[in-house]
């Protein structure tokens, strides 16, 4: 470099006279009388004289070599243009070996990995005066920066465990939180980043042969790593932990990156959103993960409060109380992560305002990925209740639950899925040009479908309970050799009783239901006298039955006007339907029973008793009292068919058995 | 197109007892087994005139008592099995017997159905199944296609296996087995294997399914809970070895590969009522019939786990039949009748002819299209397999 300035000079020399050199040329060989003008000539040469000097001083190791360069600086034009008179040369030769020597130094210097980076900044700086090649520097200035860089990072990725590709190993938990992770990150990594590239720029710019994108090409590199071990870090954030924390994280580190590309707009500014984004959907994910799980634990207490033995005379919860903690803990819960993720997209929230954040984290990963899949999964796997096949290993869920289960979901078909949809659109507007949605209504299809499963599958798994007992004491009994009957069976009290319970059990949760309207023929049972009576011991005393003979007839004749009975078929939604079609069940059952036995008179006049107790009872359960009497006119004429010696019993003495019982 | 209707056939007795005849392929014809408690108990032959879509029938007196379960020999045309009930001293026993018919009845000799009460014929007895020991009988299963000299029939907890000697006068009992558990075990029904040389048989007692060898007598598998209530029938797949049908009070029917008993194949819901039978086709096993108490009679069709993937294969060329012109055209020359919904497991078709509780279905021998049912009131009602989609199984 050196050479090639020389040159110049030369050639200016060699060209004319410098007006410079002209001035003080002459001046060097008067003594006196010495003008204001010559006394300045003086000290120049005095001070250009001294400059070796000065500069062995200012550039010695631990001086100030600034001072050096800024001298030589001065100097040096100088001394190079005179350089053909041979004291000038022996200064500038000198000056030359010394700042040879600074040079060398300074290279040596920037070699040292203890340099700050002002210090190295400076250093460049004064190698460039030096006229170094920038080339050259330019790459010792980014990889001594590098080697720096790489070391904060290396210190970053100390924090965190070593990288498990299966993520299988249980990890420890990071030793600082994720804000601080960040802060470090941020505070040194993408400092230094930032200032390194200020300095890059005004040390390089404009300089020739340095390569344009070079320094971006480095951030690139560097970012990247950063991102990655962010990412890794991210992902060790396992728990739910304080969101606001991780929010405050990113926010901070969406800021510093924004400072970055400002200076750097290529150092990954898509990578660094999708960074954030990926978090932010991370962690929504984990929200949905952590709701089922609190779903599950709730449906546990449910079921051990279900399962409790209570002592008796004390009440448990009821099922209304069960299902309002149920649904309300559910919601408050549904609620408060909403809150939490709403933290995402706050206002003073930096990256709240990338379109990520104002479009498609609102809808699909809130509203769809978080809300509707919440919906959806506690719809499916409220139904898996009723279709796991239950007869088949794992225990099944108890019909109280059914029942509680299908109540909650034709809540939430009838209520609650409206306003969750509406309060997540409200804390999360989408906007109008978004994806597509799940509409509410399709949702609430889902919830009413999975309601109608279980409770078609409540009153299955009840009906089946009552049908077996009836089928087990039909077929166990001798219906041939059987006494005359005295009492109305015990198995059918127990069938009341029981269905009396489930009456219970439904009305809890169940609105009653439309009766069909009674027949005219339901005046002269006094039906109504009792009809909002559920006190057992209570019923119609006044039953007056058709003709006992020809009820084969009768009923056939019944069947051609009358709809056919679908037995195991689907349920309204109230407790009427749903203990009509456990009555259905049951009744059909002790018909197809019956059928299969040969009996002896007192054996159809046990039935006649049992049939009439039922009618006795059973009738205000029933939408329709035709079909309980329906079906137990079929019974009493199939067993009078399957009897020997059909002589049914007195009907004043059937009413006064079962008046006794 | 349009199906034939229905044949109705009303008996005047209440009947739960329904056979084809076996042994007979060229005629249809089934055999009904009446129930009374008061008046002598009947076997109507049900003779089908498949083209003047007219039923025929003679009635057979049979006198020692109601009829449960009727089975005709595989070999002879005139012989068939009952389980009746035999009531005295107030109990009831279910017996056993072999019987043989009029020679000319055999073959269905065609009278006027007017003086067929005034002429009515009764019964041979061959022999019966003495169950004095064994309890009461539930069923009686013919060694499938074999000469009608083997028979087993359930009594209780008892398999008995009988060899029927000098022209199926004398039941000799050969070998047995004893279900032996807590309880009051009691086989509901049973069926005989056609495959593995006629040696395996399968039994359902509660709401579990077992297999037994008969030659060993022993147990060989066993599907516990096979349904979640009582277990009503069985069938064997006559195409495809190891898989087995079976119905049952949960209102659904089941499919098993009897090497897998842990899960059932497929499951079928369709009944609203318990499913007293279930029958497969003889000669097209992905045609399955139901009967239930729900009064309804179900024809499923069964592809994905039949003998016949061919179904499966046309389907697939129709589904892609846009990339391939040929095929297409192809397909249309050669069906007319195609059929327009995709041919995956389906219910063809439910027939509501019956008022009252179905308690048998039966292929018949002869026509593999046709099939009977018998609900309780005593109406049999033949029905066939729709058109569309018996050409869509042939073509």
């Amino acid at each position: 470099m050196g050479q090639v300035t020389g040159k110049g000079a030369e050639s200016q020399m060699g060209g004319g006279w410098c007006p410079r050199g002209g001035r003080s040329g002459p001046a060097s060989s008067l003594a006196l009388p010495l003008g204001p003008c010559v006394q300045t000539l003086l000290r120049k040469l005095q001070s250009l004289v001294e400059v070796p000097g000065r500069l062995r001083r200012w550039a010695a190791p631990g001086a100030d070599p600034a001072r050096a360069l800024h001298c030589y600086a001065r100097a040096r034009a100088v001394l190079r243009h005179y350089r053909h008179l041979p004291s000038f040369r022996a200064i500038e030769d000198e000056s030359h070996a010394i700042m040879a020597d600074l040079a060398q130094r300074l290279r040596a210097r920037l070699r040292d990995d203890t340099l700050d980076p002002k210090e190295l900044t400076e250093c460049v700086e004064m190698l460039l005066q030096l006229e170094e090649p920038p080339e050259e520097l330019c790459e010792e200035f980014l990889s001594h920066a590098g080697a720096r860089l790489e070391t904060e990072l290396a210190a970053l990725e100390a924090e965190l465990p070593p990288a498990d590709p299966s993520g299988a190993a249980a990890t420890p938990p990071p030793a600082s939180d994720i804000l601080d992770f960040v802060d470090r990150g941020s505070s040194a990594f993408v400092g230094n980043l930032c200032l390194l590239a200020a300095s890059y720029r005004s040390l390089f710019e404009g300089c020739p042969g340095v390569g344009d994108g070079r320094l971006e090409a480095f951030a690139a590199a560097l970012t990247a790593r950063y991102f990655e071990l962010l990412e890794r870090r991210l992902a060790l954030e396992r728990g739910l932990g304080d969101t606001s924390l991780l929010v405050r994280a990113l926010d901070r580190f969406h800021r510093r990156l924004r400072a970055l590309l400002e200076l750097l707009p290529t150092a990954g500014a898509e990578a660094g959103a999708a960074l954030v984004a990926r978090a932010a959907g991370e962690r929504v994910a984990r929200y949905l993960r952590a709701l089922q799980t609190f779903f599950l634990g709730c449906l546990g207490d449910v079921r051990q409060a279900l399962a409790a033995p209570r002592p008796p005379g004390k009440e448990g919860p009821g099922l209304p109380d069960l299902l309002a903690t149920l649904a309300s803990s559910v919601l408050g819960q549904l609620k408060a992560v909403l809150a939490y993720v709403q933290l995402f997209t706050a206002k003073d929230v930096a990256f709240a305002s990338l379109p990520y954040f104002k479009g498609e984290f609102c809808v699909e990963a809130v509203r769809e990925g978080l809300v509707v899949a919440f919906v959806r999964w506690l719809c499916r796997t409220a139904r898996g209740f009723a279709d796991s096949p239950a007869e088949r290993g794992a225990p099944a869920a108890p019909p109280a639950l059914l029942l509680l289960l299908a109540r909650l979901c034709l809540d939430y078909e009838a209520t609650t899925i409206s306003y969750i949809l509406t309060l997540t659109d409200e804390q999360f507007p989408p906007e109008d040009t978004g994806p597509a949605v799940t509409p509410g209504p399709a949702l609430c299809a889902e919830a009413r479908g999975a309601a109608q499963r279980l409770l078609d599958h409540y009153v299955q798994v009840q009906g089946a309970a009552v049908a077996q007992m009836l089928r087990k004491s039909v077929e166990t009994r001798d219906w041939l050799g059987t006494v005359e009957p005295r009492n109305v069976r015990a198995v059918m009290k127990r069938v009341v009783e029981d269905i009396t319970a489930i009456d219970v059990q439904v009305g809890q949760l169940f609105e009653e239901g439309v009766r069909r309207a009674q027949s005219s023929d339901s005046s002269r049972r006094a039906f109504s006298v009792y009809s909002s009576s559920r006190a057992p011991g209570r019923y119609a005393p006044s039953y007056t039955p058709s003709a006992p003979m020809d009820t084969h007839l009768l009923s056939n004749i019944q069947k051609l006007f009358s709809e056919r009975i679908d037995i195991f078929s689907p349920v309204e939604f109230n407790k009427v339907s749903v203990l009509t079609g456990i009555i259905k069940i049951s009744l059909k059952t002790l018909l197809e029973c019956v059928r299969l036995r040969t009996l002896g008179r007192f054996g159809l006049q046990q039935v006649q008793v049992d049939g009439h107790y039922l009618q006795l009872y059973l009738w205000r359960f029933a939408a329709d009292e035709r079909v309980v009497q329906g079906l137990l006119d079929e019974v009493a004429a199939s067993a009078a068919h399957r009897c020997l010696d059909p002589v049914p019993m007195e009907h004043s003495v059937v009413e006064l058995i079962c008046e006794r019982g | 197109m349009e199906d034939d209707a229905p044949v109705i056939y009303g008996l005047e007795f209440q009947a739960r007892a329904l056979t084809p005849q076996t042994a007979e392929t060229d005629a249809i014809r089934f055999l009904v087994g009446t129930q009374s408690l008061r008046y002598d108990n009947q076997i109507h032959i049900i003779d089908f005139d498949d083209e003047n879509n007219i039923i025929n029938k003679n009635v057979l007196l049979h006198q020692v008592g109601e009829i449960w379960h009727i089975s005709a020999s595989p070999a002879d045309k005139g012989v068939l099995a009952t389980c009746y009930n035999k009531t005295s001293d107030s109990k009831v026993m279910t017996c056993a017997a072999v019987w043989r018919m009029p020679k000319e009845l055999e073959s269905g000799s065609h009278e006027s159905p007017d003086d067929s009460s005034s002429n009515t014929q009764t019964l041979e007895l061959l022999c019966h199944l003495d169950n004095t020991a064994h309890g009461n009988m539930a069923c009686v299963m013919w060694e499938p296609m074999g000469d009608g000299k083997k028979i087993i029939s359930l009594a209780d907890n008892n398999i008995l296996l009988w060899d029927l000697q000098e022209s199926s006068a004398k039941a000799v009992l050969s070998s047995s087995a004893a279900l032996e558990g807590k309880g009051q075990l009691k086989f509901t029904s049973g069926r005989w294997s056609p495959h593995h040389n006629c040696t395996q048989i399968a039994t359902a007692n509660d709401t579990t399914v077992r297999g037994w060898d008969t030659r060993s007598m022993r147990q060989i598998y066993c599907i516990e809970n096979a349904h979640g209530q009582l277990v009503r029938d069985l069938d064997f797949n006559p195409n495809k070895q190891y898989y087995l049908a079976s119905c049952g009070d949960d209102c659904k029917v089941k499919f098993w590969d009897t090497r897998n008993v842990t899960e059932p194949v497929k499951t079928l819901e369709e009944h609203s009522h318990w499913v007293w039978n279930v029958r497969y086709n003889h000669s097209h096993d992905q045609l399955i019939l139901t009967g239930s108490s729900d009064s309804r009679v179900i024809l499923s069709n069964m592809v994905s786990i039949s003998s016949e993937p061919f179904g499966h294969m046309v389907d697939d060329d129709e589904l892609s039949d846009q990339e391939d012109q040929h095929q297409e055209e192809k397909i249309f020359v050669y069906r007319p009748f195609r059929i327009k919904e995709p041919l995956q497991d389906s219910v063809i078709a439910t027939y509501e002819e019956h008022e009252d509780s179905v308690y048998a279905v039966e292929w018949s021998s002869a026509d593999p299209w046709l099939f009977a049912s018998l609900s309780y009131d005593g109406r049999l009602v033949i029905n066939r397999v729709p058109r569309a989609l018996k050409y869509h199984i042939l073509l």
